[in-house]
């Protein structure tokens, strides 16, 4: 971006034009204005406007006991749930000292690694169709689909998925799921393959997003740019690898960075993080086959919720249910912030608890709420189509957004 | 390189600046440190520079409530030192009334809208930011939503009667 | 060869070589086989109405892959998401510069009632604001649940009466909501 000259208002020959680019608008996906001055094509500023889709998720966490907040992070980037879910079952599960058996990580491995494909199938398939080229984006959904598919034998729902429980799953996976999953990644790298082969040395892909949109890896990090973005730039952050939870140690992962952080790049790690969740998928069914098949929940009975046969049936369970969903088992107090590797970046939660049933103070720290802020300085000198990618390739999700 | 023992910032803090920043605890291992609004920009600064440190990446900044307290309203910031893998807690507790707190922008771009989220939910005032306004509510808003007397639900509705709720 | 099947003739008179009807029925098979939508996305079932766009489940065989991102040329109106009350008057905004006849979708529970979302800033429902004809219930509904809400929209568009707008009863509805 610092290679375009910038017009001011002092300039004889300019002539500044205002356009209001959303809140609804095609080329955005998703709901946020930008107030852009224009020179011709060329942007001279922009103002952001935000907080569309506030849905006020920290002011209903304060009200909600913690199981109930599951399906509140699913909404928050929904196109990868699972990863909010499990990172939010993580942080109670860091305040309430609950070990998870080595099965039930592996477990949450692989649902986890499945949204992150996901998700960067729905990024990197809009950035071709905003570049152009609709097909690879109908060929990923395709495979989106199938994961999709895969859910639903795990938790029975396709997006906003609630998937698992505070301390493991609500269920086991079935057989089904397990088969699914096999398919999928015999299926998945074919088509990996076919939308590289669509994209990386496609003249009109490369010449639309190489060195749009650059950034440095100081600016990267001064913005507290986190996930995909910041590895573009070339710094090698991965929660994953730095602060292993849910056993990533046990896995042996790349960690891709880019070169020079612009869109090209953001496209290239996204490409190579999906390979490189399907290589920690691999590996964690291999695990599995050495761990106890009939494992999938820690066993914590005061925080997690017995099935129903056994309420009916057994006293033991009958006041454990009742004991939780009433909130009767006393909490720390203290505070904890827990942090996973979201599609976005760093995903965090930081709770502060009273001891009571629902969160004194829930705080989500969202990347595409702190990555989306540069998108108006950055623009400034762009290209308006150029401004569209840059928007696409952020991946900012409305939803996580606006929280 | 390996992460920084939380002793040995305990004791670098407690150096520099002596009784202004009071240690509140380590929660599962997260150091927590308390500062006045006055020593607070020395204090980010010096863990931002110290060569020994380099908490150079601004993870977080928000806000908390406690009606019940004299100094209601806190400002938390979490900072990360990539280097070292350490992470560090401070917290600023400011009275109602007087929320004043001097901005983070001037060390970290980023700070810009966490400060900004920070003033929309709890009017957390931070002298000397660019441009502070509401960012996720509308506009002309006057309560700020996160703090504890502001009900969750909106008190205007009149679809909603108590009595289909059992209340 | 694919299966290709015709939307059924209307009812009519049917003598040798002629074939009559009336025109409210021809047009509407004729529209409710080609209607424009305008996405309104805003969040999760924004996701799923993407899922029902592509190749899977595809909306196209209804007559629908035309989407049109301009309110003028936009026949449906599919609210997908929670609208904040900042969004309420730019929904209201784009629903009156749609052109009649205009059919409105609120899909999902939030665009339906607010959903889980019983808060400040969310509006509760999508009929505080304007008209809706089909709701589609669902966090997010799943594309089969998409497709049926708008098999349903192209149920009433086929059944209309072409003078809808002219209709006292369409006429007080509107003014309900302050449109004229």
């Amino acid at each position: 971006m610092q290679n375009h000259p910038v017009y001011t208002d002092n300039d004889p020959q300019s002539e500044l034009s205002t356009l209001n680019l959303g809140p609804t608008h095609p080329a955005t996906h998703g709901v946020f204005q930008n107030v852009l001055q224009l020179d011709g094509e060329r942007i001279v500023s922009g103002v952001s406007t935000i907080g569309y889709i506030h849905r006020a998720f920290e002011k209903i966490a304060e009200h909600r006991p913690f199981y109930q907040i599951t399906p509140l992070t699913d909404r928050l980037n929904y196109c990868s749930s699972p990863i909010n879910n499990m990172g939010w079952h993580m942080t109670v599960e860091k305040l309430l000292n609950i070990q998870t058996p080595k099965r039930v990580d592996y477990l949450r491995v692989i649902v986890m690694e499945l949204a992150r494909i996901a998700d960067h199938i729905v990024c990197n398939g809009v950035l071709g169709v905003d570049t152009g080229a609709f097909t690879g984006f109908l060929y990923m959904m395709e495979q989106r689909e199938a994961i999709y598919e895969i859910y639903e034998e795990v938790c029975g729902s396709r997006l906003t998925t609630n998937i698992g429980r505070i301390g493991g799953f609500e269920r086991n996976f079935n057989s089904r799921a397990f088969d699914k999953l096999r398919a999928f990644l015999k299926s998945f790298p074919k088509t990996l393959k076919e939308f590289e082969g669509l994209f990386n040395r496609n003249r009109i892909f490369v010449d639309r997003t190489r060195d749009v949109a650059a950034v440095t890896a100081e600016t990267a990090l001064s913005y507290s740019w986190t996930g995909p973005l910041l590895r573009a730039a070339g710094v090698d952050y991965d929660v994953r690898a730095m602060n292993p939870y849910s056993s990533y140690e046990d896995f042996e992962f790349e960690v891709p960075v880019g070169d020079n952080g612009d869109v090209y790049s953001r496209f290239l790690v996204r490409n190579e993080e999906m390979w490189q969740s399907l290589r920690i998928i691999e590996q964690a069914l291999v695990k599995l086959d050495k761990e106890p098949g009939d494992i999938f929940h820690a066993d914590v009975p005061e925080f997690y919720l017995p099935p129903k046969e056994e309420v009916y049936n057994n006293m033991e369970a009958l006041i454990y249910h009742f004991k939780i969903v009433m909130g009767e088992i006393p909490t720390p107090t203290t505070e904890v912030y827990h942090s996973v590797e979201g599609t976005n970046g760093e995903l965090g939660f930081y709770l502060v608890n009273d001891g009571g049933r629902s969160p004194y103070r829930l705080h989500f720290r969202r990347p595409s709420f702190i990555n989306y802020q540069m998108y108006a300085p950055m623009s400034r000198g762009m290209l308006l189509s150029d401004a569209i990618i840059n928007m696409s390739s952020l991946n900012v999700i409305a939803g996580e957004l606006d929280a | 390189m390996a992460a920084i023992p939380n002793e040995d910032i305990v004791k670098a803090i407690g150096d520099k600046f002596a009784d202004a920043v009071t240690v509140i605890g380590e929660p599962y291992g997260l150091l927590t440190v308390e500062s006045g609004r006055e020593q607070i920009i020395d204090l980010l600064t010096f863990l931002k520079t110290d060569p020994s440190f380099k908490f150079t990446f601004l993870t977080d900044i928000t806000g908390i409530h406690y009606p019940e307290q004299e100094k209601q309203i806190g400002v938390i910031y979490h900072l990360h030192s990539l280097t070292t893998n350490t992470r560090i807690r401070i917290k600023v507790f400011l009275a109602d009334g007087d929320v004043h707190i001097p901005t983070a922008t001037v060390l970290w771009e980023g700070a810009n809208w966490m400060e900004r989220e920070t003033y929309d939910f709890f009017g957390v005032i931070f002298d000397g930011h660019p441009d502070l306004r509401r960012i996720l509510n509308v506009d002309d808003m006057t309560a700020f939503p996160m703090r504890k007397e502001f009900p969750l639900e909106d008190p205007n509705r009149v679809d909603k009667k108590d009595f289909y709720f059992g209340r | 060869m694919s299966d290709i099947q015709l939307v059924d003739a209307p009812a009519g008179v049917e003598g040798a070589g002629f074939f009559a009807t009336s025109l409210d029925k021809v047009i509407g098979i004729a529209r409710s086989n080609s209607l424009w939508p305008l996405p309104f996305a805003t969040s999760c079932c924004g996701i799923e109405f993407m899922a029902t766009m592509a190749s899977h489940y595809d909306l196209s065989r209804f007559g629908a892959e035309r989407l049109s991102f301009s309110p003028r040329q936009a026949d449906l109106l599919m609210v997908m998401g929670t609208i904040a009350k900042k969004m309420a008057p730019v929904l209201r905004q784009v629903y009156l510069q749609m052109a009649e006849p205009r059919w409105v979708m609120a899909v999902g529970a939030c665009a339906s009632s607010g959903g889980i979302f019983d808060t400040y800033s969310v509006l509760q429902g999508i009929d505080e604001v304007i008209p809706v004809d089909v709701y589609v219930p669902g966090c997010p509904p799943r594309p089969e649940a998409i497709i049926d809400g708008f098999m349903n929209i192209q149920e009433l568009v086929k059944t209309e009466s072409l003078r809808r707008r002219n209709e006292p009863k369409y006429q007080e509805l509107l003014a309900k909501y302050g449109i004229q």
